[in-house]
């Protein structure tokens, strides 16, 4: 089984660490895994803007890249959700295209889904509060949601369980956007803040001392607002607590 | 001015956003326990969503099944294309009728043609019955929601409202005593009117007949007095058979309030004795909706404001930030067919989250149409010329990884070396209320490639 790293652009030029920690996670448990060095970004942006060509361009360029791999594993649902979900108005009928449909996975879901893990020898004693970020809770179904009026799962809670000393809070808003939305975040910057702030808080009142999640952006907007309001809790990718980086201190 | 810049005034005064927030979270975590008691909740929306799409998909034929059918029982049917057509035929009914007052109860689709400025411009008294649309209408503002019309406003501000035009005591926003004081003078108007204006929530082509839900009863009592009652309806609120009502009218109270069915749910299948039952059946641009495959779903809508209740930016920059008639997703996906360039901004108006296609009673995929509406805003040109640009440049960027790589560099070695003032200038809007990441010194690519070495 040959897995294809797909790291999100942003994160391979800003968070280098929770990108290795995911590179990690998968060959701690014997997997098979490379980075594809000519990857950029899925087209995301692009897409959720509206420019329909330029997102397309991106996804034929993501196909051609990523076809050969059995599966392709990223540490974001929010990239995951474009090629399993929106990539079809761009890609459909091309060669590929149903292969990387169906063996795109974020990282969680893979090791829920896929592998199967039933231990993880590290520990995280903390009280960790799990921000459900949209498109993977929504699109790609991590966990059930509180609109709709079916069975209670957590693909990120069953997996963070296997983690030694780790405690969770509870939220009272357990699903709700924390308000990035990528350009969102800048057009509509006075809701997406808001928004933000309000998630933090949520966290905060349970009384949570790290906020974790399956996409970094999402995180690192809500890092922005706790470093400028110099606020008692931190943000860190579901993959770092995964690949054991704690390191004792916070 | 766009969502965004009427959103930011509205979030500026947090204290209110807040509140504003909870209210309407407090209504859709209502909508929620009722939801989740029902077993068959996912079910129902699965059947209310097929039964919509049949219908949609076979409109002419059940929309004409209904005017046989009503006309039969006595009704009268007319036909407006347009919002100036189903105005038109209102002031004709009522001048034929005599009618100088008019007492009307909930209708988004009178809203949508504006018909209250046009009676009185037509010097005919119309009052809205709804409690909440009585305070907006006293206001001169519009509905902010679609259920619940004046959620913007406080307790405190209605007691001002009242003082004003209907002599309630100084000072006093005890939500009873202004409620009875509410009652009293709309009784007045309801003896006293000419004629009757409902919204109707469907029409049911076997049986002819039309079905109105309110919760104050000022629909039933509004139609039982006057003689003349006319009902105004989109063509969409067609729904084939009877049996076919209850899975709208269980899904349509608990999505809304939370309630399990509304108080009144009331049937009109003929006039009141010696009276006239008039319906209108109104087009305005719904065809052109109905002939796009990515909005056509939107015509399932049933008008509960799940979606508004759910929307976490609907909550925090409030009804009038759209500058639509209905606010929120529903509204600003039929506000971008209707008129895209004058409501350009609110296909990105959204995190694109999706709470509300999850939300919808009828599976109306919301966030999907506001995705292919922004694909719509680009190819009419009318995105941005800046964003076109940075887009452009971006896509082009990354087509090319050298230079990708090259330009992370760049950034990563120069903006942490930048002075606070330059790097937070006002150029950077994400800087106004956050910081920026730390830059690191190597990307992930650069870290990776030493490992292999």
């Amino acid at each position: 089984m040959k897995i294809g790293l797909f790291i999100p652009c942003f994160m391979n030029e800003l968070y280098p660490e929770a990108s290795m920690a995911t590179l990690r996670v998968l060959e701690n448990l014997g997997l098979d895994v490379e980075y594809p060095m000519n990857q950029t970004c899925c087209g995301q942006p692009m897409a959720n803007s509206g420019c329909y060509h330029k997102a397309k361009e991106l996804a034929k360029r993501f196909l051609k890249i990523f076809k050969d791999y059995d599966y392709i594993v990223a540490p974001s649902g929010s990239c995951v959700a474009m090629v399993r979900v929106n990539y079809a108005q761009f890609l459909e009928g091309e060669e590929g295209f149903e292969q990387i449909k169906n063996n795109t996975y974020e990282l969680v879901e893979f090791l829920h889904d896929v592998i199967k893990p039933t231990t993880m020898s590290v520990s995280f004693p903390y009280r960790v509060g799990i921000h459900n970020s949209c498109h993977g809770h929504r699109e790609l179904g991590m966990a059930s949601m509180s609109e709709r009026n079916l069975p209670e799962f957590s693909k990120i809670k069953k997996i963070l369980s296997l983690v030694n000393d780790i405690e969770f809070v509870t939220l009272r808003r357990n699903d709700e956007c924390c308000g990035f939305g990528g350009i969102f975040s800048v057009t509509e910057e006075a809701v997406s803040v808001a928004m933000g702030i309000d998630r933090v808080n949520d966290h905060l009142n349970a009384k949570a001392e790290v906020i974790t999640g399956i996409d970094m952006s999402c995180l690192m907007h809500m890092q922005g607002i706790i470093d400028r309001q110099k606020l008692p809790i931190k943000t860190m990718h579901i993959a770092q607590i995964l690949a054991g980086d704690y390191d004792g201190t916070l | 001015m766009g969502h965004s810049e009427k959103a930011s005034k509205f979030v500026a005064n947090s204290e209110r956003m807040h509140w504003h927030d909870k209210a309407l979270w407090f209504v859709r975590e209502k909508r929620d326990l009722a939801a989740h008691q029902l077993d068959e909740w996912e079910e129902l929306r699965r059947v209310a969503s097929e039964i919509k799409s049949h219908t949609m998909d076979r409109l002419d034929y059940y929309l004409e099944e209904f005017e046989k059918n009503a006309k039969q029982k006595g009704l009268h049917i007319h036909w407006a294309r347009d919002a100036r057509e189903h105005n038109e035929i209102v002031l004709n009914l009522l001048l034929a009728h005599g009618a100088k007052r008019v007492v009307k109860s909930k209708s988004m689709l009178t809203e949508e043609c504006h018909l209250n400025p046009f009676l009185e411009k037509n010097n005919i008294e119309i009052v809205d019955t709804d409690l909440g649309e009585r305070i907006v209408q006293l206001r001169r503002e519009a509905p902010s929601h679609i259920v619940l019309p004046a959620i913007h406003l406080k307790k405190e501000e209605v007691g001002k409202t009242f003082e004003e035009f209907l002599n309630t005591q100084k000072d006093n926003c005890d939500p009873t005593y202004l409620t009875r004081e509410a009652r009293k003078h709309l009784r007045e108007k309801f003896l006293t009117a000419d004629a009757s204006i409902t919204g109707v929530n469907f029409a049911i082509a076997q049986t002819g007949g039309v079905v109105v839900c309110t919760n104050e009863g000022n629909a039933d009592i509004g139609t039982s007095l006057p003689k003349l009652h006319i009902a105004s309806m989109g063509i969409e609120k067609i729904i084939p058979r009877l049996e076919d009502l209850s899975i709208f009218t269980r899904l349509l109270a608990r999505s809304a309030t939370g309630q399990p069915i509304t108080t009144y749910t009331s049937h009109f299948h003929a006039p009141i004795e010696g009276g006239e039952l008039h319906i209108i059946i109104v087009d305005n641009g719904r065809s052109d909706i109905l002939s796009n495959s990515d909005f056509k779903e939107s015509l399932h809508c049933i008008r509960c404001g799940a979606c508004l209740n759910t929307c976490p930016v609907y909550r925090r920059s409030g009804g009038y930030s759209y500058g639509y008639i209905i606010p929120g997703p529903i509204g600003s996906t039929l506000g971008a067919s209707r008129d895209l360039q004058a409501n350009k901004t609110l296909p990105f108006a959204c995190t694109l989250c999706a709470s509300c296609s999850n939300v919808c009673p009828s599976k109306i995929g919301l966030h999907n149409q506001l995705y292919k509406h922004r694909q719509n805003v680009v190819k009419a040109g009318l995105l941005g010329a800046k964003k076109r640009a940075i887009l452009k440049v971006t896509a082009w960027v990354m087509k090319h990884p050298l230079l990708f790589d090259f330009m992370g560099l760049v950034v990563r070695k120069i903006v942490p070396i930048l002075p606070r003032s330059i790097v937070y200038s006002k150029a950077n809007v994400w800087g106004r209320n956050r910081e920026l990441p730390k830059f690191p010194k190597k990307s992930f690519k650069e870290l990776y490639k030493e490992r292999i070495k």
